[in-house]
């Protein structure tokens, strides 16, 4: 039994976990306005909004129902477009109507909702943030400036909320229904009705994988769902460690402060990482266990010398293997039977140390990546004390390259070590020519994300005709 | 005016064909598809899946009582493969079931075997080998082998340009079920309902008058669903017809990319001649169209990219030929611009081509050749009411071409990682379907006892605000209020016979013909009105909801006059019927009078490049566009907003990419990347031309549908521009679209 609340009404169901909560919404619920355009998080027309209590307050996020499975709507409030209707239309309703940006109208509740979700975040709005609440969100009718005029319009109408009580304040200004002042209780009764759903086969975190790799196999299974589970959530410091928690999100992540005071750059690289609803389903396990070589969240942790935490769900053993180590081969994992990723670390990095991710992809956002890279390098004056430089889609494997990394430790922070550190790095890849690009391309790339590293967190020392010398 | 639908858009409450309430025991349909290009098929068992728990049915050619034929040209296109597969992700069977879970389950258990043939994807090979869908066409104007002589300058190349998928959100589908006497229903996602008609009557085997089809709105068509719609609403009403059930069919995303077909790719051949003045004399040049495996609308959209050939420039002599080429492929089709885009991009690669080799800048060469007033088009009219001249000069006066010419060399020389390059792109697009019988439309209009008025049509909205231009042509004509009206669903009982909704015509004339229904409803009840006032009709008007007389108000609301007119066994209906007037084309001699008239406007793009990581983005797009005298405003901006991303995407992007085996890898939206909202450019600004606009176009507001699509083939040449800013010896190549793995490659080749 499932129970959550759907709109204003709660449903308690016995269809399975694994089915997607699309489905439950248009074909039992007959909730029509969430559309399906894709099946895959890549275009946002089934966006909805999952509200979640946390320490008794209650924090709503856009997610895609096409990737969720059932079983993680449990205990939590799944606002649909129906659900956010009022009597006549709501600002955000009205202001893409006033500007025009609707015309098929078929992404629309999508972009509804997304914009919505933008409204009901706690901290304040500004333009680009509503504009980007709507990165998910594809149309191909409008070409997007009428969107983005109604996101402003929306974004400067939200300039006197209530941080403390954004959920009240939007109905009290009409962007929402009345009910959900009323959500927060109603979901308290219903979560201890609620527990655990165990099971055996797959082990799911946020679904955005493997949601879209199999999803008829697993509508038919009862999976292990992992996103809600507190003990694998939050992001800590713990003796010199940084932990996470392998459900965190990657907007969690993106989000932490405490990720945010080590890396002040980290919401860029986050930038060019899936969308908002995905970046809100999607978990730093869920991205190691998969093991794609281009995976952001790995490619990012690797450059942070980072270990693996596994926990054995039959012995209650536990093991700890460095990310790096982690990946034998395509998809291969050091991983036994029964072991669960609980948690990833990396040591605390001190003030010389300094973080970069770079990613390539035929769209900038909301794709996958040709090749991505990041680079951790602590310096002491001119000189590297040492670096951790991955590389992704250019190995079977999420690549973190031994060889370029040591080499570069000791170096003086030039223009002739990047380059010869360069001629390291061509003989630790291996691309292949595939869908995101040919062996050519992805070699060059390599080079050019390998010199970006430097340009972008030195650029006084490269940014200038020199670094022509070496390109 | 807004969107008439954008309320219920906002909120969630546009139906679809898949948010149709189901009738009790609907059936769901998937298709099953070839696994291969091309073979001869020697076993298809579908024993497997019609043995499944929830099976209800597989039907495949042998089920079809009718022809199994839905070619929309000419007959050569079959609904599902009989003997041969002629592309991979043709349709065999159709599998139904309880739900479509099950079907697809049961789409795994058929088992076929089929002897391989040799695949074709490329279109020189397939024309090399005479494997042509119909016979090439050629344009001529002028003297095309003496004009040689008189050029200063001759440059040849070559050009590519990629396919496009059309990514209409809302993917292919159709419900079908049975009405009393075995009669069918189709609400079908369709551009051309009148095809869908015909098609399944032919594959039932039933006349035409016993289908109907029905259809609310689309969720995006672009073209996709002008010829494609057909197949699946068959299928569909096919199953239904055996089952005695309702069937729906409504395309995976996954089938829906397999199995239909994309903006024709073009490989192209060209020489260009020029004076010494920059004047083009000649320019000669041949087509290889990527058709794929059958006609579909292939032969259309090959005449219009010819005739858009010379795009909005008087070249004195030319002889363009243009080949169809039949390839293992689905049949591409229809999409905005309809070859219109394919064949505007070789002549500006000619003229990039020519601009760089004489080191002038291409906007040089465009401004000297445009085309001017009474200039004949290589097709014989002679253009008139010419406004690209005006476009320029106004986009100059209000930007300044030159100003922002000299940001961007300023920009170039103060950046070394970054770059910025410039391009214009002018465009003249011609309106009407270049079949002249295709030029018709009809419209049914009520006029209800209590006052208020249903308006059907044959045309189809798809977010292009048909409905709501309909609605003010009616609102206007007879001068009541546009609460008073509804626009009906698109309903082959209501209005038959119907132009697909197609060639931005839909408005021209739909509109046209709801005019004329509402004129002839307008007199009758004028002349109601004089005998119920006892004056003069001459005399007589309607205003905002009454009946004037000399101009001011009478005591005769339109809600008492259209009572009374009815008590007076006035008909209160009327249909109207609309052709355009003038247009004609000889395909034999390839000269005529094809268009009711021009589209003109001219676009400036500004790119900024990422030399280091071979990425980019669009700071600004500057327009002048030709909208006539625009009936609405609102909805013809977000034409030209959205055509212009389309544009620019199917440049950079968009990238349809098959294997060898003809089997499409560019297959999802996780490896077909089309615009997001990050990637429109910073900066959009369209300024409207002030003109009266021309008659044929309704309320003399012009077609706008395709025409700003072809804005963004200058994203191509922007790119490439600012390519050479950082790599002097990069050669300018045409292979469109330009991927940031290319813009990479060709920093540092």
């Amino acid at each position: 039994m499932i129970s959550f609340i759907l709109n204003g009404q709660i449903i308690r169901t016995e269809e399975k976990p694994g089915s997607t909560l699309l489905d439950y919404i248009r074909y039992r619920a007959h909730l029509t306005g969430t559309k399906i355009g894709c099946r895959e998080g890549d275009c946002g027309a089934c966006t909805v909004l999952e509200g979640k209590l946390t320490d008794g307050r209650i924090e709503y996020r856009s997610i895609v129902s096409c990737l969720t499975p059932l079983g993680n709507a449990a205990g939590k409030h799944i606002v649909t477009i129906e659900g956010i209707n009022i009597a006549g239309l709501n600002p955000a309703q009205q202001a893409i109507t006033q500007h025009a940006g609707t015309q098929c109208g078929f992404c629309t509740p999508g972009f509804v909702v997304a914009l919505t979700g933008h409204t009901m975040q706690q901290q304040p709005s500004e333009p680009w943030a509503a504009i980007e609440s709507m990165g998910g969100n594809i149309c191909r009718c409008t070409g997007y400036k009428s969107i983005e005029r109604a996101a402003i319009t929306v974004s400067n109408m939200l300039k006197t909320k209530n941080p403390d009580n954004p959920i009240g304040w939007l109905v009290g200004q009409g962007f929402l229904p009345a009910y959900f002042t009323s959500v927060p209780e109603r979901l308290k009764t219903l979560i201890k009705g609620t527990e655990s759903l165990q099971g055996e086969k797959t082990v799911i975190g946020g679904g955005t994988d493997l949601l879209v790799q199999k999803p008829d196999d697993i509508a038919d299974t009862e999976p292990l769902l992992l996103f809600d589970r507190k003990d694998l959530k939050g992001i800590r410091d713990e003796n010199g460690y940084c932990v996470v928690g392998s459900a965190a999100t990657a907007q969690d992540i993106m989000q932490s402060a405490l990720m945010r005071s080590y890396f002040p750059r980290l919401k860029s690289f986050f930038f060019l990482v899936s969308s908002e609803p995905i970046r809100n389903m999607g978990t730093i396990g869920g991205n190691i266990g998969n093991a794609s070589p281009i995976a952001d969240l790995v490619i990012l942790f690797l450059a942070l010398n980072a270990t693996v935490h596994l926990q054995n769900t039959r012995t209650g053993g536990h093991r700890s293997v460095a990310l790096r180590k982690f990946f034998f081969g395509y998809k291969k994992l050091d991983k036994h039977p029964g072991e669960i990723i609980v948690s990833i670390s990396f040591p605390v990095p001190d003030k010389n140390t300094h973080l970069n991710f770079e990613k390539i992809s035929k769209r900038i956002t909301l794709d996958i990546a040709s090749v991505n890279s990041a680079m951790g390098i602590r310096l002491q004056g001119d000189t590297i004390r040492n670096a951790h430089l991955s590389l992704g889609g250019v190995a079977p494997v999420p690549l973190y390259l031994e060889k370029t990394s040591s080499f570069l430790a000791g170096r003086k922070l030039e223009l002739d070590t990047i380059r010869d550190a360069y001629g390291l790095l061509a003989e630790e890849i291996s691309p292949i020519s595939d869908i995101r690009g040919s062996k050519e391309y992805k070699t060059l790339l390599a080079r050019q994300l390998f010199i970006a590293h430097f340009t972008e967190l030195f650029p006084k020392k490269f940014c200038n005709r020199e670094l022509l010398k070496i390109l | 005016m807004k969107n008439i639908d954008s309320i219920s858009h906002v909120t969630g409450r546009s139906l679809y064909v898949d948010d149709i309430p189901v009738r009790t025991g609907t059936l769901y349909g998937v298709v099953f598809t070839s696994p291969v290009a091309h073979g001869n098929i020697i076993k298809l068992d579908t024993s497997g899946a019609e043995s499944m728990d929830g099976v209800t049915g597989v039907f495949t050619a042998k089920d079809i009582p009718g022809e199994n034929q839905i070619g929309g040209i000419i007959p050569d296109e079959v609904l599902f493969a009989d003997k041969k597969v002629v592309f991979h992700g043709q349709p065999l069977a159709l599998v139904v079931a309880k739900d479509e879970f099950t079907a697809r389950k049961a789409c795994a258990k058929i088992v076929t075997d089929i002897e391989p043939l040799e695949v074709v994807t490329d279109p020189r090979e397939a024309c090399n080998k005479g494997m042509l869908l119909v016979p090439p066409s050629t344009f001529r104007s002028g003297d095309i082998h003496k004009a040689w002589d008189q050029c200063a300058h001759i440059f040849e190349g070559k050009t590519e340009t990629g396919g496009q998928e059309h990514l209409y959100i809302e993917t292919q589908g159709a419900y079908a079920y049975l009405m009393e006497n075995g009669h069918i229903k189709i609400r079908s996602s369709t551009q051309g309902p009148t095809h869908v008609q015909k098609s399944a009557a032919e594959i039932l085997g039933i006349p035409m008058h016993r289908v109907e089809v029905d259809v609310t709105r689309l969720g995006g068509g672009f073209g996709g669903k002008e010829d494609q719609a057909t197949a699946y609403a068959c299928m569909a009403a096919l199953a239904a017809m055996h089952l005695q059930k309702p069937v729906k069919l409504i395309l995976h995303r996954l089938d829906d990319m397999r199995m239909t077909g994309k903006r024709h790719p073009y490989s192209a051949d060209f020489r260009i001649g020029l004076s010494g003045a920059l004047k083009i004399v000649a320019y000669q040049a041949t087509f290889y169209q990527n058709g794929g495996a059958a006609a579909d609308l292939s032969p259309a959209i090959l005449d219009r990219s010819l005739f858009h050939s010379t795009n909005s420039y008087f070249i004195p002599n030319t002889e363009v030929t243009a080949y169809s080429c039949k390839t293992n492929l689905p049949p591409n089709t229809a999409f905005r611009g309809f070859g219109g885009p394919q064949g505007m991009y070789i002549i500006e690669a000619a003229i990039a081509k020519a601009a760089h080799e004489l080191n002038v800048p291409a906007s040089v060469i465009q401004e000297k050749n445009l085309l001017r007033e009474n200039d004949p088009f290589q097709y014989g009219q002679v253009a008139k009411n010419v406004h690209i001249g005006k476009c320029y000069q106004m986009l100059d006066k209000e930007f300044g071409i030159k100003k922002i010419a000299g940001e961007v060399a300023f920009f170039n020389q103060e950046n070394v990682l970054h770059k910025k390059g410039m391009a214009l792109m002018p465009v003249c697009f011609g309106i009407s379907f270049t079949n002249k019988s295709m030029n018709q439309a009809r419209a049914l209009v009520h006029i209800y006892q209590d006052g208020s008025v249903g308006v059907s049509t044959g045309a189809i909205e798809m977010g292009q605000g048909v409905n709501t231009k309909i609605l003010q042509v009616t609102s206007r004509t007879l001068n009541i209020d546009p609460e008073r009206i509804k626009i009906e669903s698109t309903n082959t009982t209501r209005v038959s016979n119907t132009s697909p909704t197609a060639a931005s015509s839909g408005a021209d004339l739909n509109g046209k013909a709801t005019e004329i229904a509402c004129i002839q409803l307008r007199k009758r009840l004028i002349k109601t009105a004089g005998s119920i006032l006892g004056v003069n009709p001459g005399r007589l008007a309607i205003y905002d909801g009454w009946v004037t007389c000399d101009g001011k108000r009478s005591k005769l609301s339109w809600e008492k006059l259209v009572k009374t007119a009815h008590l007076e066994r006035v008909c209160l209906s009327e249909q109207g019927h609309y052709a355009t007037p003038f247009v004609h084309f000889n395909k034999e001699t390839a000269k005529g009078h094809p268009f009711a008239y021009h589209v003109y406007g001219v676009a400036l793009l500004v790119t900024h490049l990422d030399c280091l990581r071979g990425t980019y983005r669009f700071d600004k797009v500057c327009i002048v566009h030709d909208f006539g005298n625009s009936m609405n405003i609102d909805i013809d901006m977000g034409q030209v907003e959205g055509a212009l991303a389309q544009g620019i995407g199917w440049m950079t992007m968009e990238e349809v990419s098959y294997d060898k085996e003809g089997k499409l890898l560019s297959n999802s939206l996780s490896t077909y990347k089309v615009p997001d909202i990050f990637s429109a450019p910073r900066q959009v600004v369209c300024i409207p031309l002030p003109v009266k606009g021309p008659k044929p176009a309704i309320l003399r507001s012009k077609a706008v549908g395709e025409p700003p699509l072809m804005y963004g083939i200058g994203a191509y040449f922007a790119i490439q521009n600012a390519i050479k800013a950082f790599n002097p010896s990069y050669v300018p190549d045409f292979d469109a679209p330009m991927t940031p793995e290319k813009v990479l490659m060709r920093l540092y080749q």
